[in-house]
C-alpha cells in the first residue's frame, strides 16, 4: 500500500464522514445509547443465532409474538392477544392491526408461517430449531422426514395465526419469546436470499432497524418509524459495541464512551463497585454451574461416593471468594427464580459445612474408600477459563481433605464439550446450563436417560424418567410443577450432578440510562429505555 | 530483474499450495469442530449444520472442494460469522489493519533508523544511552501491558483521546494504537540500525571515503547508511507482513475492526474457512514482502545482481 493510497483513502473517508454527518444532522438533539454488547453476533438472522449477545441486537429490530417487559414479565408483542384451546394444543394469535415492517408493509400471519417453516427446514440448518419442536411435525421436518409445509402453523387470515402443537406444552408462550421464534419478512428473505441481513436489505418489525454493521467495530440500529409503538420509543439510535474484551469495555465505560457493558470479570466486582457504586448491576440469572459425575464406572456409579463428594464442597467459598458474590451458592439443578416452582434440595443443603465433611468421610468409608480403604482417584476436567481453574483447584483441595487423590486438566471450550457429548469417559467434568425458557423442565431434561447429548454422566433412573414423561401429559400448571419437583428430588438424592452455583447477570449501567430493571431472564429491550 | 521477479512470482504458486494443504489438514487434527458449542447441539441439528457446510463429506472431498473454490477466488462462507463470507470479513477489515500498520511501520522504521544512526554516530554519548534505554523498554515491555497503559493514561485519566473504537479513523482514534503498535518495531529497528551502523563505520570503504576527504554528511548518508541498511531490510520483510496484517493485542485493546483478531477467533472457533483465509492472506504478504526485500538488496548493494 502506498502512501498515496492511504492519503486518498483517508481523504475519501473524511469526505464521506462529513457528508454522512451533514445528511444525518437531526433537527433536535438525537438520543443515542452506546451498548457494550459483550461480544460479536454470529448473525443477524434469527435462524442462525443462539446466544444472548445476539439476542440483545435481534430483539431490538425484530419482535416476536410475545416479549419480555423490563421486569422480565411476558407481555404481548407482535400479537396483541391469543386464545388457547382447552386441551392446550391449539394457540390462536391475533396479530396487531398496526404492526408493520420497517419498509412500511403490514406484518401478517403469513410472515410467521414462513419464518417458522424456515427455521425447521433442514436446509436452513437453524442452530436452535429445537425451541419450536413442540409445534406439530417440527422435529420430523427438521430431521428431513416431512415437508416444511406440514408444520402445525397456518394463517387463518392476514392477522390471525393458528399454531397446533404436538402435545400440550405449558411453557409454549415463553418459547415464542425466544430469539429463534422471531419473525422474518417473507418479502425481504424471498427477494434477497441469504443477503437479506445486509444493511440496506434488512427489514424488521421491531422498534429499531439495523442501518450499519461493521464486523468487530460497531453495529448501528435506528428508530423504526413504522413500529406500532414508535411514539413511546425514546432513544433514537443504538450503537452496539461488539468487543468481548472486558478490560477495553470497562475503560470505555469509564471514559463515558459506553452507556452499558455486559459481562465484566467476576473477580473485579469489588473493585468495580468501589469505582462505579450502584452502576454495577448483579442479579440472579437462570443458570447453573455444576460438576457431572461419570456414572458409568466405579467409583462414581456409587451414590454414596457422589453424595459424599458433593456435600464436601463448600459452595459459599466458591461463590464468595472466587466469584466475589457474582455467583450465588446453589444446591439444586433448577435455579431459583422460576415462578410457581419449588426446588427439591438435597438433605445436606441446610447443614453446617463441618458436619457435612464428617458425614462425607463416613459415607466414603462405608463405600470402601478414603482412609484405610481403596484409594479414591479423581480427575477433574474443565474448559479453559481462569475462574473455572480456580474453582477446580478449590474443589480439588476440598476433596483431598477427604483423602482423595485429585488431578485437574483443562481443554479449550470446544474440545471439552466435544469430548463430553461424544460420550468420552471421565471422572468429574464441569458443565453449565443457561435457561432457554423459564421452566424447570429446561434443566431437568438434561438428565433424562434418553438425552444422549446433555446427560454427560449417563445417569439413568427409571423413576425420574417416568416422572419427566408424566410432566408433559399434565395440563394443570400446579400439578405439573409438583411432578417436576418430585423428579428433581431423585436428582438431589442421587447427585448425578453436583450443582455449585447459580450464575448472575453482570452489567454496568450508566446512571444516565433510565428505565433499566434487573431481571432473571436478562432482557433489556432498548425500546423501554431512555437516556438523560 | 523483471525476469527474476516473474520467476519468483511463479514459484509462489507451489509454495502457497503447500501452505494451504498443510494448514487444511493440520487444522483438522484439533479436536472439536465449528459446531461443537459450549452447549452441545442436538444430533439432528448438528447433522443439518454439518450438511449445510459440507462437513459431512470425507475430508479429502472437502479438501478438493475447498481447493476448487479457492482457485476460483472463493474463500467460502465463514462458519461462525454467518452473515459474511470469509472474503468479505477479510476484505472489510484489512484496510483498517493496513492503515494502522502503515503508520506504525513508518514511525517504527523511519524513527528507528534515524535514532539508531544517531546513536551509532554518537556512540557512548548521552543520546546513545537514551536511545538504547527507550529501545530496551520498547522490546521488553509487551504490547498487552503498554497498550492498556496508554489507553488508561490518555483516555481514562487525562481524557484527551478516545479509549477505543475506529470512529472516522482520524488522528485522535489512531494515535494510541499506532504508537502501541510502533513502539516495539521502533525499538528493534533502532537497535539493528545502531549495531549495523557502528560496524559499517569501521568498514574499509568508509575509511577510504574519509581519506578522500568527503564531507561527513555524504559519508554517513550515501555510503554508511546504505550499507548499514542491509540487515534492516532483511528484518523489514517479515515484520512488514506481520504489522500490516494486524495485531490481535492492539486491535482488541483499542476495539478496532482489524483483521488481526480473526487469526485467533478463527482458530478458537474452529472456523475452518476463516483460518484458511487468514493463512492464505499472511502467506501472500510474506511472499510479496520477501520479494520486495530481495529486490531492495539489488538497489542497495551493488554486488547483488539478479539475472
Amino acid at each position: 500500500m502506498s502512501f498515496h493510497f492511504v492519503l486518498r483513502a483517508s481523504a475519501a473517508a473524511m469526505l464521506a464522514g462529513t457528508m454522512l454527518a451533514a445528511a444525518a444532522m437531526p433537527s433536535m438533539a438525537e438520543s443515542v445509547i452506546y451498548r457494550g454488547n459483550g461480544g460479536e453476533p454470529k448473525s443477524l438472522d434469527p435462524a442462525h443465532t443462539s446466544i444472548d449477545i445476539e439476542e440483545f441486537i435481534l430483539k431490538d429490530y425484530l419482535e416476536g409474538l410475545t416479549v419480555y417487559d423490563p421486569t422480565g414479565k411476558l407481555i404481548p408483542g407482535a400479537a396483541e392477544s391469543w386464545t388457547i384451546s382447552p386441551d392446550g394444543t391449539v394457540y390462536t394469535f391475533k396479530i396487531r392491526e398496526t404492526a408493520k415492517w420497517s419498509d412500511g408493509s403490514p406484518v401478517t400471519a403469513d410472515d410467521f408461517v414462513f419464518s417458522f417453516q424456515r427455521v425447521e427446514s433442514p436446509k436452513e440448518a437453524a442452530e436452535y430449531a429445537t425451541i419450536l419442536y413442540p409445534i406439530k411435525n417440527a422435529e420430523a421436518i427438521n430431521g428431513g422426514k416431512a415437508d416444511p409445509s406440514t408444520l402445525g402453523i397456518k394463517a387463518v387470515d392476514a392477522k390471525t395465526l393458528e399454531i397446533t402443537l404436538e402435545r400440550p406444552t405449558p411453557y409454549f408462550l415463553q418459547l415464542l419469546a425466544h430469539q429463534t421464534a422471531l419473525p422474518v419478512s417473507k418479502a425481504a428473505v424471498t427477494k434477497f436470499g441469504a443477503d437479506w441481513v445486509k444493511p440496506g436489505n434488512i427489514v424488521g418489525n421491531g422498534a429499531y432497524v439495523v442501518t450499519e454493521n461493521v464486523a468487530n467495530d460497531h453495529l448501528t440500529s435506528e428508530k423504526n418509524k413504522y413500529y406500532w409503538d414508535a411514539s413511546n420509543v425514546k432513544i433514537d439510535k443504538v450503537v452496539y459495541n461488539p468487543s468481548e474484551d472486558a478490560a477495553t469495555t470497562i475503560r470505555m465505560f469509564e471514559a463515558g464512551e459506553l452507556d452499558t457493558v455486559y459481562n465484566f470479570p467476576a473477580d473485579q466486582t469489588d473493585f468495580l463497585k468501589g469505582k462505579f457504586s450502584d452502576q454495577v448491576h448483579i442479579n440472579q440469572a437462570l443458570a447453573t454451574y455444576y460438576y457431572v459425575f461419570d456414572t458409568r464406572h466405579a467409583p462414581f456409579d456409587d451414590v454414596r461416593v457422589r453424595k459424599a463428594l458433593s456435600m464436601a464442597v463448600d459452595r459459599d467459598f466458591l461463590a464468595d471468594k472466587i466469584y466475589a458474590k457474582a455467583q450465588l451458592p446453589a444446591y439444586s439443578l433448577v435455579p431459583p427464580g422460576i415462578v410457581g416452582y419449588t426446588a427439591s434440595l438435597p438433605d445436606f443443603a441446610g447443614k453446617d459445612q463441618l458436619d457435612r465433611e464428617d458425614e462425607a468421610k463416613a459415607l466414603l468409608k462405608e463405600a470402601g474408600y478414603g482412609e484405610g480403604g481403596k484409594p479414591l482417584k479423581i480427575d477433574i476436567r474443565f474448559n479453559t477459563n481462569e475462574n473455572h481453574k480456580k474453582v477446580a483447584t478449590a474443589v480439588a483441595d476440598m476433596w483431598k481433605s477427604l483423602g482423595a487423590e485429585v488431578t485437574i486438566q483443562n481443554l479449550d471450550v470446544k474440545s471439552h464439550y466435544a469430548y463430553l457429548t461424544e460420550g468420552g469417559s471421565f471422572d468429574v467434568a464441569r458443565a453449565g446450563w443457561v435457561a432457554d425458557y423459564a421452566d424447570a423442565e429446561n434443566f431437568l431434561n438434561l438428565l433424562v436417560s434418553t438425552n444422549t447429548s446433555f446427560n454427560y454422566g449417563h445417569w439413568k433412573n427409571e423413576k425420574f424418567d417416568e416422572l419427566m414423561a408424566a410432566s408433559y401429559k399434565e395440563f394443570d400448571a400446579a400439578k405439573r410443577q409438583k411432578i417436576l419437583s418430585d423428579a428433581e428430588a431423585f436428582v438431589s438424592a442421587e447427585q448425578p450432578v453436583a450443582p455449585f452455583m447459580g450464575s448472575a447477570n453482570l452489567w454496568l449501567v450508566s446512571s444516565k440510562v433510565k428505565g433499566w430493571t434487573d431481571n432473571a431472564v436478562n432482557q433489556h429491550l432498548t425500546r423501554f429505555l431512555s437516556k438523560d | 530483474m523483471f525476469r527474476f521477479a516473474f520467476r519468483r512470482f511463479l514459484s509462489a504458486v507451489p509454495t502457497l499450495f503447500i501452505v494451504v494443504t498443510l494448514s487444511f489438514f493440520m487444522m483438522r487434527i484439533a479436536p472439536g469442530g465449528p459446531f461443537h458449542l459450549e452447549r452441545p447441539l442436538p444430533p439432528q441439528v448438528f447433522e443439518n449444520l454439518n450438511r449445510a457446510f459440507f462437513l459431512d463429506q470425507p475430508l479429502i472431498v472437502q479438501y478438493g472442494h475447498y481447493l476448487w473454490n479457492l482457485m476460483h477466488g472463493d474463500f467460502g462462507p465463514s462458519f461462525i460469522y454467518r452473515d459474511f463470507t470469509v472474503a468479505e470479513l477479510i476484505g472489510n477489515s484489512l484496510p483498517y489493519s493496513m492503515t494502522l500498520g502503515f503508520w506504525a511501520l513508518l514511525i517504527g522504521v523511519g524513527g528507528g533508523v534515524f535514532v539508531g544512526s544517531l546513536a551509532a554516530l554518537k556512540q557512548n554519548s548521552l543520546i546513545d544511552y537514551m536511545v538504547m534505554s527507550v529501545a530496551n523498554i520498547g522490546i521488553t515491555v509487551p504490547n498487552f501491558v503498554f497498550a492498556p497503559l496508554m489507553s488508561l493514561v490518555f483516555a481514562v485519566v487525562l481524557g484527551w483521546l478516545p479509549a477505543g473504537g475506529w470512529d472516522d479513523g482520524g488522528f485522535r482514534n489512531l494515535v494510541l494504537p499506532v504508537i502501541s503498535l510502533a513502539l516495539p518495531q521502533f525499538a528493534v529497528f533502532a537497535r539493528i540500525t545502531r549495531g549495523s551502523m557502528i560496524e559499517t563505520l569501521r568498514a574499509d570503504h568508509i575509511r577510504t571515503a574519509r581519506a578522500y576527504g568527503l564531507p561527513s554528511r555524504t559519508i554517513v548518508i550515501v555510503h554508511a547508511l546504505r550499507a548499514a541498511l542491509m540487515p534492516v531490510i532483511s528484518y523489514l520483510g517479515p515484520t512488514a507482513a506481520g504489522v500490516l496484517t494486524g495485531s490481535v493485542v492492539v486491535e482488541t485493546v483499542f476495539s478496532l475492526p482489524g483483521v488481526g483478531r480473526y487469526f485467533v477467533l478463527g482458530a478458537l472457533n474452529r472456523d475452518y474457512t476463516l483460518v484458511m483465509g487468514t493463512v492464505v492472506l499472511i502467506s501472500i504478504f510474506i511472499i510479496v514482502f520477501n520479494l520486495i526485500v530481495d529486490l531492495l538488496y539489488a538497489v542497495l548493494d551493488p554486488r547483488v545482481r539478479y539475472e
